[in-house]
């Protein structure tokens, strides 16, 4: 029954997935022209091994990983706030957490630029409340704080998800036998429930990290284009003039490795701390 | 047995809905399929267009010339007519990735200005019709910037921006922003030397730092609200914002400025060269260029449809500006472009 | 499950940051509320704005709800998101929910972890690569069938579909598996002990206790699917257009309200749907 099971995905999975992951390689590997030519080299590889791309590619590990400490920060409470509360309410709630993501992301996007924009409403009030005078400006969009804000907004909701799901099946009782046991509510917490919701965890922060590595869409709109990340190279690689495929290709194909790199660290540091599982 | 009847729905259901979804893609008799940026034609056009030639007119857009090549350069997608800028007609055209045009099927190229027959990107219209063009400039707001710009050191000079810190906006376009530098230092907007382009990098890391943001896509909107007063852009974009906030004004720098013209062409593989090429034809009727130059203000490249054309726009920037300024258009490059991309990417990346 | 059990707490020892955890609670989650909802009740506020630019505020008016009923490419285009999304949710709730049970049964767990990580791959990959890869992979796809079969197939509908069902059967796997993982074995095994085969097992104990998990992977597909535009821009074809690639394309000049007063109409659709589920489950 197993195969049953696992064939039908493999095939999707093989054709839609595998075999494209095969042609980047493929047009990693060859020699840049319009699109590209079929000459076989390691060219783009050599290109990489350029300081400037690896201050962004450091640039954009290090926003990713703001974002997804951040969203760790508020998504953890957020989603254990909501599993305490009685029926009716917490399906509400957590709706209510997920809601954002039923509206279009580009138009969530300019929605954060009018809030924090010049005479936007973030400055507006401000003003208001005396912190600024009549012509000053917080001047926060357009700076790399605008961009993770507007991040950790978009990605929110997905570590909310997976760890509220982890949080629900959590056997409370378990919790409470702690107490009993003379721990306090936070020492519980880190014995008891944190690796317990690992997976939560872990699931919430994969799928925020990694889209944030190659978002490119912030950074342009929200970051004034001022500073490229990783996602704005690759774009322009395929999309600008002069095209540069196999570049595009090759620095996708490095990125993904430090993320799965990075992955399997976690990976370790999960069956390290993961005790009573 | 109830349990296997919900999974067999299930299975009807995708069979269905997929089935569907493969019928209704199927191919419909005559219709005309273009490929164009978002809102830069009338939609009343393409329907006295299906009225008049029986055809239906099914659109597609992109925000880039550098999106639809990239789909162009696959080779999945079938269209009928797309709408490059001038530097790109010139790399489709090396990609082998447009159809030749039978020119005499377009009779009222006889109405295109002077300016614009025989493009030098396109000598003898073989590939490309004009359709629409503009020039670059700077777009500012009258009440708030004094004195007024007049010449591309305005924007670069740090005395004449410094008050305006925060407040200004470039084009987040490699050849434009570059360009504008080397003119601004003097220089040649079509140098490949190494040393004048490390100068045009220089004088673009100085300005940075009182940028609000590099932006092709929404500066207009930014300086009609106020969030800019001083903005690097096209003169029918320009022309929008005046409309929205009459204390916009439009200058083209005295050192001369760059001029584009997008065109309709014909890609490889399209199903409906004849009905593309009656429909550019149809577009350059004077009627309906005007129409669609008072639907979207950008300047046409028809001289007769100017008899149509509202008079507001005619004296606003999409057209009007001093006879003698120096007109440059700006070339793509082969080998020398790997230069200002290295300037470019210096410029975004630290 | 389990509800946390507000307890007599008797022998229950107070740390010093104890005191602090409720009203922390509480206040980070209005925070992360507000925070939630700010830009959405700028989207809404914008909706009714009378003028074009969806950044400036020109006075109250409907007049973008009115042209979005008359507007029939953002018609086709909702209609081209809904109908790619239902059925990518299909395939990949179906397909992702298999790989998940796959894995979890797969005797060799060593084979079962490398498994595990080759199904995160769509999540891993950039999604502009994964755009072009794609096309360009529908390209030599219909190059052969071309040469072969003489019929060439274009982009379209089905094409987009076949590209957000291939990440969104990783999603929903990833929330499966997490589902599974934390479910008691032993249930299957004394089920199978009492003589059910391997499919009776998943349908009657597996399926119930994951079905939650299969729920909510299939709306996250759903959610993904209508909102993707990079994948979708590549792999879609004419007459194809979806509505974030709608919205995209006018970003060049200009996102007008009629995307707010959509987004708006859209919201209010999925409260409206969520308050009937409500109401259905309490009326069992």
């Amino acid at each position: 029954m197993v195969l049953w099971c696992l064939i039908p995905p493999a095939v999707w999975l093989g054709l839609f997935a595998f075999l494209p992951l095969g042609i980047i390689i493929v047009i990693s590997l060859t020699e840049r022209g319009s699109p590209l030519m079929w000459q076989f080299t390691l060219s783009s590889y050599v290109r990489l091994a350029d300081p400037l791309l690896l201050t962004i590619v450091a640039r954009s590990l290090w926003m990713a990983c703001a974002t997804t400490a951040l969203c760790l920060v508020i998504g953890y409470p957020l989603a254990y706030f909501i599993v305490q509360q009685r029926a009716p309410v917490r399906t509400w709630l957590y709706f209510l957490t997920l809601l954002p993501l039923w509206a279009n992301s580009l138009v969530l996007t300019y929605a954060w630029m009018v809030l924090l924009r010049v005479d936007g409403m973030a400055d507006q009030g401000a003003r208001l409340v005396g912190w600024l005078g009549t012509h000053e400006s917080l001047n926060w969009l357009y700076t790399p704080g605008a961009v993770i804000v507007s991040m950790v907004y978009w990605y929110l909701p997905f570590m909310a998800y997976p760890i509220y799901g982890s949080l629900e099946k959590f056997d409370w009782r378990l919790f409470e036998a702690a107490q009993d046991l003379g721990a306090t509510r936070v020492a519980a917490f880190f014995k008891v429930l944190l690796p317990l919701t690992w997976p939560g965890v872990l699931a919430g922060s994969l799928l925020v990290f990694i889209p944030a590595v190659g978002n490119f869409v912030v950074p342009q709109f929200l970051g004034g284009a001022k500073a490229a990340l990783i996602g704005n190279v690759i774009q322009e690689r395929f999309l600008s003039q002069p095209q540069d495929w196999p570049l595009g290709s090759a620095l996708a194909l490095v990125v993904m490795l430090v993320i799965s790199l990075a992955i399997w660290a976690y990976f370790k540091f999960a069956r390290a701390g993961d005790a009573v599982g | 047995m109830a349990r296997y009847a919900w999974l067999g729905g299930l299975v009807l259901a995708i069979v269905v809905v997929v089935g569907v979804i493969v019928a209704v893609n199927s191919d419909k008799t005559k219709s005309l399929r273009i490929f164009i940026w978002e809102e830069y034609i009338d939609p009343e056009v393409f329907r006295l267009f299906e009225r008049e030639f029986g055809a239906k007119v099914i659109e597609d857009n992109y925000g880039s010339n550098e999106d639809m090549r990239a789909k162009l350069q696959a080779g999945g997608a079938v269209y009928d007519l797309v709408v490059p800028s001038d530097y790109m007609v010139v790399l489709l055209r090396k990609e082998g990735l447009l159809l030749p045009i039978d020119l005499s099927r377009i009779p009222n190229l006889q109405y295109l200005g002077a300016r614009f027959r025989d493009p030098p990107y396109d000598p003898g219209h073989r590939y490309s019709v004009p359709y629409q063009w503009g020039i670059t400039g700077i777009g500012y707001n009258k009440s708030q910037v004094i004195p007024p710009p007049t010449r591309w050191t305005d924007l670069f000079e740090p005395t004449r921006i410094e008050p305006y810190k925060n407040r200004i906006s470039m084009l987040n376009d490699m050849r434009e922003v570059i360009a504008a530098a080397l003119v601004a230092l003097g220089l040649s907007p079509e140098s490949t030397d190494p040393q004048h382009l490390a100068q045009a990098q220089a004088l673009l890391q100085q300005q940075k730092p009182f940028l609000a943001k590099y932006d092709s896509e929404s500066f207009e909107d930014s300086l009609a609200s106020g969030e800019t007063v001083l903005a690097h852009g096209w003169s029918g974009e320009i022309a929008m914002a005046q409309a929205q906030n009459p204390d916009i004004a439009f200058v083209v720098p005295a050192e001369g400025t760059f001029v584009f013209v997008d065109n309709w062409a014909i890609p490889k593989g399209a199903r409906q060269k004849e009905l593309a090429e009656d429909f550019m034809n149809f577009v350059l009727r004077p009627e309906i260029s005007a129409m669609i130059v008072n639907h979207a203000r950008y300047a046409s490249v028809n001289e007769a449809a100017r008899a149509f054309i509202k008079p507001e726009i005619l004296n606003g920037p999409s057209y009007y500006w001093p006879e003698d300024t120096k007109l440059w258009w700006l070339h793509d490059f082969d080998d020398a472009g790997r230069l200002y991309e290295r300037v470019w990417f210096e410029l975004k990346g630290r | 499950m389990v509800r946390p059990l507000q307890t007599q707490m008797t022998h229950v020892r107070r740390g010093v940051l104890d005191g602090f955890i409720a009203p922390l609670l509480v206040l980070n989650a209005l925070l992360a509320y507000s925070f939630l909802y700010l830009p959405i009740a700028v989207l809404v506020l914008f909706s009714f704005s009378a003028s074009r630019y969806a950044s400036i505020w020109g006075g109250f008016s409907l007049e973008w709800y009115a042209k979005l009923f008359h507007n029939p490419d953002i018609a086709q285009a909702l209609l081209n998101s809904l109908l790619i999304a239902a059925a990518t949710t299909l395939i990949a709730t179906v397909l992702g929910t298999l790989a998940a049970v796959g894995l979890e049964r797969l005797p060799d767990r060593r084979r079962a972890s490398h498994y595990d990580a080759a199904l995160t791959l769509p999540i891993l990959m950039p999604d502009i690569v994964q755009g072009i890869a794609l096309l360009l992979f529908f390209v030599l796809v219909f190059n052969a069938l071309e040469y072969v079969l003489d019929w060439r197939p274009t982009l379209g509908r089905t094409t987009v579909i076949m590209a957000h069902a291939a990440f969104a059967i990783s999603y929903v796997a990833v929330v499966v598996r997490a589902r599974l993982s934390g479910m008691d074995k032993r249930l299957e095994e004394a089920a199978m002990d009492l003589g059910a085969n391997e499919w009776q097992v998943f349908q009657r104990i597996t399926l119930p206790l994951i079905w939650p998990g299969v729920l909510s992977g299939g709306l996250l597909a759903f959610t993904l699917s209508l909102d993707e535009f990079v994948i979708t821009f590549f792999t879609s074809g004419p007459g194809a257009t979806t509505l974030p690639i709608q919205v995209w394309s006018m970003v060049k000049r200009g996102v007008t309200p009629e995307i707010n007063a959509l987004s708006t109409l859209m919201l209010l659709a999925s409260i409206a749907l969520v308050t009937l589920s409500v109401v259905l489950q309490r009326r069992r």
